[in-house]
């Protein structure tokens, strides 16, 4: 039965700019929110389980797998020669990333062969049984002590240039010169890798897969299994987290249940355990940032030198386009008269990193703020005025200072008023000085504080990925069926795109029914990735609707023999001339008419484009903005710190959900700051990942985020371009507004040093590392 | 079986030592609650009936002994809102309630909770259906985004509630701190446990 809608009501319920609870919040509350591990199996499913490297790096000189395969409950045991199709799932066509290893392993952990069995628990227990020979190699672990422009990269690195940096440099009244290690960040989705494949008729395979690209992963199973892709169907109804970790890494899971459910002719899941995630599957990328700036003695920035060094891993995965956008976000939110940087994607006998929120953007952004940083320290300013003299021109100044490293105008800076209004509304110079009052008047904690800025580039840099598609039903009772290619992870993208079509329609919200992401509705999709997910889909799915309301209106005109102007979409019904009828009503009537009222949309971006060869072009659409203030705690005895306060002035645009948005801007956040201050990933010299698991990897909980947190929105700013309903996107955006945590810490570190050194703290910045800077700097003092 | 157990001494230790080579008895999948047939099988070791009381359905189930709770709810009765996030009991996925107190499920056997009550999120609401006014309190309070530690996060809630430790903020993020959220709702979660403290402590 049909809940009535309200047909006299001013406005509907769920349109867009308007605060919506998840469309799950229902289900969340009471686990029936359906996960991929929860869905109920086919009868006979059969598990996997994977066979990992020990080594780093080596040769396979043999593998026995014959106690393997004796163990009880194996069905079998799939090695890289089961594999139908090419052994490759190589997001960017390198034919370098395996699904099972072929006579060589380059990483420990690497997936070497593939257990089937009844259960979960026999395939693991066999998977413990095989007996393997290698012929080890010394592995690179690290890539600090390897040459950026000498040592093995994975793929072509990129140049940014504007300008004759050197030169400028040179000329420069002062110069400074340093470096900065920059560490990784496993995504630690609390649901992990996880696939179910059902096996079809002749090639037909359906794969149940926790992925944020089911398009990527269609492709992939397609090439793996050597079958077309139109034989492949990807359905994701949720994840539980994405956070860039399911871009290209769920794709070997859903690989490898699709071979051994085509070979066993039975639905064959597999599911990670947590240490195997987290040793098998890549991460954010470490980096090496080499620096050098020249500037004048006010702390005006005249050139600059960068060298990103990042750890690609084994293979390049997304580590080009990650390294890419390090170089965009090189500038954060400043401009620079010259400049020169240079990305070296390294190879080590790593797992092969991948995307992680920001994807490589916050890398590019925490080297920048250390530019910042060693520049105020240089000629004994607060950094937040170094950057307040740095900023790029605001939006409508006639100014010069506006072209990025990539030569792209920004056309819609609103840096400076995001930064004077937190600085105003978190007393930033009031609490500078209560804060030195208080540093004099205590030996042991010392408090530091730092205000930071964010402008972040929103599009694909891989042009041909800013397209989306969208697949509206609206059936005959007027209920409307909406599906489109971006997956949800939390990030309430079915909702707001729910939100959309029915503002579109003009019905409420819960006459739009969310459904999952299918390959087999909306083809050619690109990952929800870059932020992207509302601004495109959201896109397709106006489109979409829009095709449809057109037909209804024709319809309606037609039929009530008025002009198209005077049929008038209002709340949950249409003003046709002089009267009213229902939307319900008047889609009956146009399905008895024969009207069609379904629709594919489809959107792509406008305006870009990006020369990497020549390093130039109008690489995004628009430009998210923030701030973020943040006072620490430290204790100078033992290094540990506390968040005291942060507040967040963040830019969305016009939201088109501030709800969901501020959740998004609360844990980028956080997410961020634990990046950058607890998060340690530590390999031995082996190339053994020794933090596998929440007991060792530290990501923030409850009680680490800060202890006063204030989250506002701009209520002000609407995206410059025609987006969505002038909403900005607000996925990765936030999650740089971490740094004013690092840089608060590196305020608090300085101040044992009376600020007269830069503390050059690096990330993550672990109470051990933020000992080491103390101790670093009492000694570096006590000598002068 | 009962003879068979019996002659095993029911310790934590003869569980952990159980032979590495001894596979577990999981039913094929599909199975729900009631007494699984046996399989005329060597490689079923140690298995034993266990009885259970999971959100006052009593369930008869023949486990092997080394089956967490976790594995037995998940598996073996097909109540799937409890998570597994680290199978460690370090990320509060898997948090239950048995007689009322808070547990990791996943360092829990199954063995352990015979004869005692298990509450999972599957049995908070209350007997009409309504929501517990805790489960109402995240969604006010949009306490999540995946969704996938919520259940835990709010079985913890309700015991951390029951144990007395949620009179500050301060204090309900120390006592919280056992579950992880990766989307970082830490901030309406703490919301959300404030709003449903009162009503909680009175359900």
């Amino acid at each position: 039965m049909n809940k009535h809608s309200d047909l006299k009501a001013a406005r509907i319920v769920g349109g867009v700019h308007s605060d919506q609870r998840h469309d799950s919040a229902h289900k969340h509350v009471a686990g029936t929110a359906v996960y991929i591990d929860d869905m109920p199996e086919p009868a006979g499913t059969l598990h996997a389980g994977l066979g990992l490297s020990t080594v780093a790096h080596g040769i396979l000189k043999s593998v026995d797998l014959s106690s393997v395969r004796a163990a009880p409950g194996v069905v079998d045991v799939l090695t890289y020669e089961d594999v139908p199709g090419e052994n490759d799932i190589s997001p960017s066509g390198m034919h370098d990333d395996p699904v099972l290893a072929e006579g060589k392993v380059q990483f420990h952990g690497q997936p070497i062969f593939c257990v089937i069995a009844e259960t979960r628990e026999q395939a693991r227990r066999a998977a413990r049984l095989a007996k393997i020979e290698y012929e080890e190699l010394d592995p690179i672990v690290h890539i600090w002590g390897l040459d950026p422009e000498k040592d093995k990269q994975v793929t072509t690195p990129l140049t940014l240039k504007r300008g004759d940096a050197a030169a400028a440099i040179a000329a420069s009244p002062r110069r400074v010169k340093g470096s900065m290690k920059l560490g990784g960040q496993d995504h630690f989705y609390l649901e992990g890798q996880v696939a179910l494949a059902v096996p079809g008729e002749d090639d037909e395979i359906l794969v149940y897969s926790s992925t944020q690209g089911p398009s990527e992963t269609q492709h992939m199973v397609a090439h793996a299994l050597g079958v077309p892709s139109h034989a492949v169907t990807i359905e994701v109804r949720r994840m539980g987290g994405g956070f860039g970790g399911k871009e290209t890494q769920a794709n070997q899971c859903a690989a490898i249940a699709a071979i051994a459910a085509k070979k066993f002719k039975r639905a064959v899941k597999i599911r990670l355990d947590r240490d195997e995630d987290m040793t098998a599957t890549g991460k954010r990328h470490d980096f090496v940032i080499d620096y050098e700036v020249g500037f004048d003695e006010e702390g005006h920035i005249l050139g600059v030198d960068y060298m990103f060094a990042l750890n690609a891993g084994f293979s390049a995965d997304l580590s080009g386009p990650v390294g890419d956008r390090a170089l965009f976000h090189c500038d954060n939110a400043y401009f620079y008269p010259a400049v020169h940087a240079k990305s070296a994607p390294l190879y080590t006998n790593t797992v092969s990193n991948t995307a992680f929120r920001g994807f490589g953007g916050p890398q590019g952004m925490v080297g920048c703020e250390r530019v910042i940083e060693e520049v105020a320290f240089a000629v004994g300013k607060d950094p937040l005025e170094i950057r307040k003299l740095n900023f790029y021109d605001a939006m409508g100044v006639a100014g010069e200072r506006n072209v990025t490293p990539y030569h792209q105008k920004v056309e819609d800076c609103i840096i400076q008023r995001i930064v004077a209004e937190l600085e105003e509304s978190a007393d930033y110079a009031g609490r500078r000085r209560a804060i030195a009052e208080f540093n004099a008047k205590n030996r042991f904690i010392k408090r530091g504080i730092a205000l930071t800025p964010v402008k972040f580039g929103i599009s694909f840099t891989k042009t041909e990925s800013n397209q989306a598609g969208a697949l509206v039903h609206v059936y005959s009772d007027g209920s409307v069926h909406m599906n489109h290619g971006g997956t949800e992870m939390g990030q309430g993208l079915h909702l707001k795109v729910a939100q959309v079509v029915a503002e579109e329609f003009q019905i409420d919200l819960d006459r739009v029914k969310i459904t999952a992401t299918t390959t087999a509705k909306v083809p050619n999709t690109s990952p929800t990735a870059a932020s992207s997910g509302a601004d495109l889909n959201g896109m397709a799915a106006q489109n979409a609707a829009r095709q449809i309301r057109k037909r209804l209106t024709d319809f309606a005109a037609d039929r009530y023999q008025i002009p198209a102007d005077q049929v008038v979409f209002l709340p949950n019904r249409v003003r046709v001339g002089n009267q009213e009828i229902s939307f319900n009503d008047l889609v009956k009537q146009a399905y008895i008419a024969r009207v069609q009222l379904s629709a594919a949309g489809h959107y792509k971006t406008p305006k870009i484009h990006w020369d990497r060869a020549k390093g130039r072009g109008h690489a995004f659409y628009y430009y998210a903005y923030g701030a973020a203030c943040s006072e620490v705690s430290v204790d100078t005895l033992t290094g540990e710190y506390v968040v005291e306060r942060t507040d967040i002035l963040h830019d969305v645009g016009r939201s088109l959900n501030r709800a969901i948005d501020i959740g998004q801007v609360e844990g980028g956040f956080v997410q961020g700051m634990g990046w950058l201050t607890t998060e340690e990933l530590v390999w031995d010299e082996k190339g053994r990942l020794r933090t596998h698991a929440p007991s060792t990897y530290k990501i923030p909980l409850a009680s680490d985020r800060p202890k006063v947190f204030n989250v506002a929105l701009t209520d002000w700013s609407e995206a410059y371009e025609p987006t969505i309903h002038r909403s900005k996107a607000v996925g990765e955006p936030p999650l740089p507004l971490g740094i004013s945590v690092l840089q608060a810490l590196s305020d608090a570190v300085a101040s044992v040093a009376d600020h007269k050194v830069c503390p050059r703290l690096d990330a993550p910045a672990t109470p051990e590392r933020v000992l080491m800077a103390i101790e670093r700097l009492r000694a570096e003092t006590a000598d002068k | 079986m009962a003879n068979r157990l019996s002659r095993i001494r029911l310790s934590r230790r003869n569980f952990m030592v159980g032979s590495a080579t001894a596979a577990v008895a999981m039913p094929l999948v599909g199975a729900r609650a009631g007494s699984q047939p046996e399989r005329p099988s060597e490689t079923i070791r140690y298995t034993a009936p266990v009885k259970l009381t999971i959100n006052h359905q009593p369930y008869e189930l023949n486990l092997d002994l080394r089956t967490t709770l976790l594995d037995a709810i998940r598996d073996h009765t097909g109540l799937t809102g409890t998570k597994k996030g680290c199978d460690h009991g370090q990320c509060g996925a898997c948090t239950v309630l048995i007689n009322g107190t808070r547990v990791l499920s996943c360092l829990t056997f199954a063995v352990m909770a015979d004869g005692r009550e298990v509450t999972t999120i599957e049995g908070l609401a209350r007997e009409d259906s309504s929501l517990h006014p805790m489960q109402q309190a995240f969604i006010d309070c949009d306490a999540f985004q995946c969704g996938y530690c919520t259940p835990g996060q709010i079985m913890s809630a309700v015991g951390c509630v029951h144990e007395g430790h949620a009179a500050s903020e301060g204090e309900i993020r120390e006592y919280m701190s056992g579950n992880l959220c990766r989307c970082a709702a830490y901030p309406n979660v703490v919301a959300a446990i404030l709003q449903a403290r009162d009503e909680t402590r009175k359900a």
